[in-house]
C-alpha cells in the first residue's frame, strides 16, 4: 500500500521514513512495558535493592518476596476467592446475557438492549448505596452471594455489549435455512447460531473474567475477611506493609501474572472484543 | 425434521424467503398456518431469551436509582436500618453550598476527565496513524498495548508508588540522571491530581489506539488515494480525508472513554487512600460519594451528591454526543 500512495517518494527517502516509524513504535511499545517490567523485577529483588534505583534490571533474583507473601496465607485465599466469584459471575452472566443479546440482534429490539447502554452510564456507586442497605438489612453483606450478583452487574451489559455485535455479523440466511429445515426458532439459535458464536462468547467471557477479577468498589465494600478478593487483599496490604516494597510487589505480581498470560495468549480474540461495538458508531 | 417433507425439493431458497416476509409463494398448503405458529413462537421466543438480562440489569438499576433518589430526600445517618425522616431538598442545598468539598470535587472530576482524556485522544490518534500500516511484531505490541488496560488498577496505583517514590523512585533517579530536578509526584499536595492523571494517560492510551485502529481498519482507501493524486501532502490527506471518515469512530471512543474517566476511583483510592489525600487533593465526586457512605455514614447526604453526579454524567455524555453528532453531519 506505501508503494501505490507514495510514488513520488524515493527509495533511500522510505527506508529512512520506515526506520524512523520502527524507532517510534519501539519506543512506544517499551513506555507501555518497562513500568510492568519493573513491577516483575522487582518482586524478585531484596528491600534493599528495591530501594536503589541504581540496581536496576540486573541482579541476582530472590523468590524470598513470593515465599513470604505466600506463607502469609491470605493472597493465596484471596485468589481463590476472586477465582470463585470470576468463574460463577461469569458463567451465570453468559447464560443469560448470550440468548438476550441473540434476542437483541434477530429481532431488532435496540431500544430494550439500550437498557445495557444504562448500565454503562450510571455511575457503580451510585448502585453500590441501596445495593449495600438492601443486603446490609438481609445480612448478606460479606458473602459470596452479593459479590457474584455485583459483579454479574458488570458481566451481563459486557457480554450482551459485544455479543451483539457478534450476532449481527454472523449471516442470518444460515438460521433462515435451519428453519426451513425443520428446526424451531430457538432450534436456530441452539444448534446453529450458538455454536458460531462460540469465539464472541469465549471472547466476552474471558473479558468478563478480567473485569471481575480486578474489581476494587464492590469487593471493598461487599466482601469481608472471609470472601476477601485479590485487589482488596492488595489495597490492605497497602496500608500496612507500606515498607516492604518487595512484598507489595510480589503480591500485585502475582494477581497481574494470569491477567498477562490472558493477554499473550488470547490477544487477537481480547482486541477484538475490547473494540468491538465501537467502530459502529 | 417433519416440515422438511411438506416444503420438499420447493428450493431452500423460495422456503426461506416465505419464512420471513409472509408473500404467499408457491409452498404446499398448511405452510400459512406454520407461518403463524413461526411468528407465535418468535414473539414469546424472544422475550423468554431477552427477560432475565433485561430483568436483572433492570432490577439492579431501577430499584437502587428509586431507592437512591428517596434516600436523597432524608437525614438518613449512622446505622443502615436506624429511622430516618425525610427533610425535603435539604440535602441538595447542602451539597450545592458546600464551597469545601463538593464544588472542588466537582472541578477535580472534571479537571480530571478533560485533561486525561484529551491527551489520551491526541496520543491515541498519533499512535493509531504510527501502527496503521502492518509491521513486524504487530501482534507483539499489540500484546503490550493490552496490558495496562488488562491489568488490575489497585496493582498499577501500587507500581506507580513505587516508580514514583520521591525519595528511592526510579523516577527522580532517571530525572537527576538528565539535570532535571527531583519532584514530589504523588507526594505533595499540588502534584498528586496531574500525576494520576498521567497515570490514566498511560493506562487508557491503548485502549483509545486500539479502538481507533479498529476504526481506521473500516475505512475505505479511494478518498485517501484520489487526495494523493491532487496532491495532498500526508498532513492534509490526515486532517482533511482520514480525520473527517474517522469522525464517528472517534466520537463513540471518546464518549466512552469519557464516561469511564468520570467514574475513575481504584487507583485514585488505592494510591491516596479515603478522601483523596490529607488534603482532599485528588477527591473526585465518586471518591467524596463513597467517602460520605462508607466511612461517614451519611446516607442521605451521599445520595444526594449521587444524583447530582449522575445528572453530571449525563448531561457529558448528551453534551459529547450532540457535539459529536453535529460534526459528523
Amino acid at each position: 500500500m506505501s508503494a501505490t500512495l507514495s510514488p513520488a517518494r524515493t527509495g533511500r527517502g522510505r527506508r529512512y521514513g520506515s526506520w524512523l516509524r520502527g524507532v517510534a513504535i519501539t519506543v512506544v511499545t517499551l513506555v507501555f512495558a518497562l513500568p510492568v517490567v519493573w513491577m516483575f523485577a522487582a518482586a524478585f529483588k531484596t528491600n534493599v535493592q528495591v530501594t536503589d534505583p541504581s540496581v536496576g534490571l540486573w541482579f541476582t533474583p530472590t523468590l524470598d518476596n513470593f515465599r513470604a507473601v505466600v506463607e502469609a496465607g491470605q493472597i493465596v485465599r484471596s485468589m481463590g476467592n476472586s477465582l470463585l466469584v470470576g468463574v460463577v459471575s461469569t458463567l451465570l452472566s453468559a447464560v443469560i446475557a448470550v440468548p438476550a443479546a441473540w434476542a437483541v440482534g434477530r429481532f431488532s429490539m435496540h431500544r430494550t438492549g439500550s437498557v445495557i447502554l444504562v448500565a454503562r452510564i450510571v455511575p457503580a456507586i451510585s448502585l453500590l448505596v441501596p445495593w449495600y442497605y438492601l443486603f446490609a438489612r438481609m445480612g448478606l453483606v460479606g458473602s459470596y452471594t452479593v459479590l457474584v450478583l455485583s459483579h454479574m452487574f458488570v458481566s451481563v451489559p459486557l457480554i450482551m455489549w459485544i455479543m451483539i455485535s457478534f450476532f449481527a455479523g454472523l449471516p442470518v440466511e444460515l438460521e433462515e435455512a435451519a428453519r426451513t429445515d425443520g428446526l424451531s426458532a430457538f432450534g436456530a439459535f441452539w444448534r446453529i447460531s450458538l455454536p458460531l458464536a462460540a469465539p464472541g462468547t469465549a471472547t466476552a467471557s474471558l473479558l468478563a473474567f478480567v473485569f471481575s477479577w480486578n474489581n476494587f468498589m464492590f469487593a471493598l465494600v461487599f466482601s469481608d475477611d472471609r470472601t476477601q478478593t485479590v485487589p482488596v487483599t492488595l489495597f490492605n496490604f497497602i496500608s500496612y506493609a507500606s515498607t516492604d516494597w518487595g512484598g507489595l510487589m510480589a503480591a500485585a505480581s502475582l494477581i497481574t501474572v494470569p491477567v498477562v498470560l490472558a493477554a499473550v495468549l488470547g490477544q487477537k480474540y481480547l482486541v477484538a472484543g475490547l473494540t468491538s461495538g465501537a467502530s459502529k458508531g | 425434521m417433519p416440515a422438511m417433507e411438506t416444503t420438499g425439493a420447493g428450493g431452500v431458497a423460495t422456503a426461506a424467503r416465505s419464512a420471513t416476509t409472509r408473500t404467499p409463494g408457491p409452498t404446499p398448503r398448511g405452510a400459512g398456518r406454520r407461518q403463524r405458529t413461526f411468528e407465535q413462537a418468535n414473539r414469546r421466543l424472544k422475550w423468554a431469551m431477552l427477560a432475565p438480562a433485561v430483568l436483572f440489569v433492570g432490577l439492579m438499576i431501577v430499584f437502587p436509582l428509586v431507592f437512591t433518589l428517596n434516600l436523597s430526600l432524608t437525614d438518613a445517618f449512622g446505622a443502615v436500618n436506624a429511622d430516618s425522616a425525610h427533610i425535603g431538598l435539604r440535602n441538595f442545598g447542602d451539597a450545592l453550598g458546600d464551597t469545601r468539598r463538593f464544588w472542588p470535587a466537582a472541578r477535580r472530576t472534571l479537571v480530571f476527565t478533560v485533561g486525561a482524556v484529551v491527551l489520551e485522544t491526541v496520543l491515541g490518534l498519533a499512535l493509531a496513524m504510527l501502527m496503521r500500516k502492518p509491521f513486524r511484531g504487530m501482534r507483539w505490541v499489540r500484546t503490550v498495548l493490552i496490558i495496562p488496560l488488562l491489568a488490575t488498577p489497585v496493582a498499577i496505583g501500587i507500581l506507580w508508588l513505587l516508580i514514583l517514590d520521591p525519595t528511592n523512585g526510579i523516577a527522580n533517579h532517571l530525572l537527576e540522571a538528565v539535570g532535571a530536578p527531583r519532584q514530589e509526584f504523588l507526594g505533595s499536595v499540588g502534584q498528586s491530581l496531574p500525576t494520576l492523571m498521567l497515570i490514566d494517560v498511560w493506562q487508557w492510551t491503548p485502549m483509545m489506539t486500539l479502538l481507533l485502529l479498529a476504526g481506521l481498519t473500516t475505512l475505505p482507501e479511494e478518498p485517501e488515494e484520489a487526495a494523493l493524486v491532487d496532491g495532498a501532502n500526508a498532513w492534509q490527506r490526515f486532517r482533511y480525508v482520514v480525520l473527517p471518515m474517522l469522525g464517528p469512530t472517534l466520537a463513540t471512543a471518546l464518549v466512552l472513554r469519557a464516561v469511564d474517566a468520570l467514574k475513575t476511583f481504584d487507583i485514585l483510592y488505592a494510591t491516596k487512600g479515603a478522601g483523596g489525600g490529607s488534603d482532599f487533593e485528588v477527591e473526585t465526586l465518586n471518591v467524596y460519594a463513597y467517602g460520605l457512605t462508607f466511612d461517614y455514614q451519611e446516607y442521605g447526604l451521599a445520595a444526594a451528591v449521587l444524583v447530582l453526579f449522575t445528572l453530571f454524567i449525563i448531561g457529558v455524555v448528551v453534551l459529547l454526543r450532540r457535539r459529536g453528532g453535529r460534526k459528523n453531519a
